[in-house]
């Protein structure tokens, strides 16, 4: 039996009137990469920001390596190892590659106050190790030759692969993506694939990610949930899937 | 006439060390203060009973005014900083009128609104020379660390420095309380230098001018800030005649600044030696490039 590293039971999230989630289990197992897919208004970036505390559930637990979530601030919850991206890219547009990096390296700065005001002590030692890292994260993602451009100058997959790469610099153990593949071609989510398949093998990292594109998701994800209207309709192994006819129903229309 | 162009270095001097709050806060974490005036006031006021009634040496009169600024900031920011920006400017400009009302009314410490009086004159240029370089060395290696990067997190993108784990609540507090304690900080040394202070020195028009230095220079430089700061307080006293002029030069100057060049003179640039240097030389190789087109047409 592996061990469930995110458990959702039960979870609701109603806007005024409007059930934008219904009844949403899930359990998420060490070093699986599990997809979440589902028609646009399914309500699964609203699951996302459950989990990470932008919103607060109106019913529901949350439980990441055992602990509640619920009522936990979002970066309570990303020091306790849940990273993310963002549907709509949010870099810190107007700093460099690598200071969208090291910015995200903030827990790896040990030094006193006193150091920062001073840079005295450890601090040149330690700033250097921060910095090194953050160079070899950008390698790890293929952006290592254009650390010194401005982030919001950078073609679109480099700002998703830097939203990636700023994500993996907190030491996450579970990733979650939202539509990584978004605004992609064919060929440019067949790299995105086997880029986010390697970052999983490379940090034994547990990835959660919605996306569209039903090829990449097929390809990288061990359990798939589908969303409709908030409600789950199916989950399980993309074979399981692609055959469900709730699911045809959803993306294809009812038969006639 | 150099005891005139002294008291000008000393009066540039103040500024600098208050507006680097400014500069801190309003350029570097995005938060808008119309109050800094109020913890100038709040430093020049504990400054000078410590060193009147005391006689401590400037150095812990310094230091206890900008423990007294930095601890009200630190209450004042727990109970604002959750308001959305424009509530959180508001809140600061209420804080600052009321410290001046407060100050105005507490006769038997403060001396109310006749004044007070009988400070020694310890500012000297050489205690200024020391101060702004130790406050340009702290200010900068904070901007240069952990901290200072936190600080352009929650400037840049809140909701992405949540996300990577930075307590945003926590560090936009410590970054008025660092304001407000570069404002006393220039608060002591303001007293000991008039040697004696009213409230009404440190009103709204002292707060906004400090804001809107810290436009003028850039929203996001520190030397920008300091350059402003010179600037802004050399002109008037240069130009004598037009110093009345000065709230209105600023108006036209804030208004010019933000719909011609709404990041400020230097915008996220710092000055440096080796910047100047590359401007120098693009400058002489364009035109260079520039000669060399027109004798080949």
């Amino acid at each position: 039996m592996t061990e469930a590293i995110l458990s959702i039971q039960d979870l609701q999230k109603n806007f005024g009137g409007v059930v934008a989630t219904r009844d949403f289990c899930l359990e998420i197992e060490k070093n699986q990469i599990v997809g979440l897919i589902g028609p646009n208004g399914a309500g699964k970036t609203t699951i996302f920001n459950i989990i990470t505390g932008i919103y607060t559930p109106s019913a529901g637990t949350v439980k990441f390596l055992g602990n509640d979530l619920v009522g936990k601030k979002p970066f309570q919850i990303a020091q306790a190892g849940i990273a993310r991206t963002f549907q709509n890219i949010r870099l810190f547009q107007k700093l460099s590659v690598l200071d969208n990096v090291i910015m995200a390296s903030h827990k790896d700065c040990t030094y006193s106050v006193f150091g920062a005001m001073t840079h005295l002590g450890a601090f040149r030692k330690n700033e250097k190790e921060v910095r090194e890292r953050s160079m070899q994260l950008l390698e790890m993602v293929g952006l290592q030759d254009i650390t010194d451009r401005i982030a919001g100058g950078l073609p679109y997959g480099h700002q998703r692969r830097l939203e990636i790469a700023r994500a993996l610099a907190i030491r996450p153990k579970l990733l979650l993506l939202d539509e990584p593949a978004a605004g992609m071609n064919a060929e440019e989510s067949e790299d995105l694939c086997s880029f986010v398949f390697d970052l999983h093998k490379k940090f034994d990292l547990t990835i959660f990610l919605i996306e569209h594109h039903m090829d990449v998701v097929m390809k990288l994800c061990d359990e798939i949930t589908v969303l409709n209207f908030g409600q789950t309709i199916c989950q399980g192994t993309p074979q399981q899937v692609i055959a469900d006819p709730h699911v045809i129903e959803a993306y294809l229309g009812e038969e006639k | 006439m150099a005891g005139y162009y002294e008291g000008l270095l000393i009066l540039v001097g103040i500024n600098i060390i208050a507006v680097i709050g400014v500069s801190i806060l309003t350029g570097f974490t995005r938060l808008f203060s119309f109050g800094n005036g109020g913890f100038m006031a709040i430093g020049a006021y504990t400054g000078a009973i410590l060193s009147t009634k005391l006689h401590t040496p400037l150095a812990v009169s310094i230091l206890g005014g900008m423990l007294m600024a930095g601890f009200v900031a630190f209450l004042l920011g727990k109970i604002t900083l959750g308001l959305k920006g424009d509530y959180f400017l508001i809140a600061t400009l209420g804080f600052g009128e009321s410290v001046r009302v407060i100050i105005e009314n507490l006769q038997g410490v403060t001396g109310g609104a006749r004044g007070y009086s009988g400070i020694p004159m310890k500012t000297d240029l050489f205690v200024i020379v020391i101060s702004v370089a130790l406050a340009i060395f702290i200010a900068w290696n904070i901007l240069h660390s952990k901290i200072g990067r936190n600080f352009m997190a929650i400037r840049e993108q809140e909701i992405a420095a949540d996300a990577i784990g930075i307590d945003t609540a926590k560090y936009k507090n410590i970054a008025f309380v660092i304001s407000a304690m570069f404002a006393a900080w220039a608060g002591v040394l303001f007293a000991h230098y008039f040697t004696f202070i009213v409230p009404i020195m440190f009103n709204l028009a002292k707060s906004s001018e400090m804001t809107i230095t810290v436009v003028i220079g850039g929203l996001g430089s520190l030397t920008g800030s300091i350059v402003a700061t010179t600037l802004l307080t050399l002109l008037p006293e240069l130009a004598r005649a037009a110093a009345e002029y000065r709230m209105l030069a600023y108006g036209v100057a804030v208004v010019l600044i933000i719909t011609l060049r709404p990041s400020g003179l230097m915008g996220y640039k710092e000055f440096s030696a080796r910047a100047i240097y590359y401007w120098v030389r693009d400058l002489f190789s364009r035109k260079a490039v520039k000669s060399g087109e027109e004798v080949s047409s």
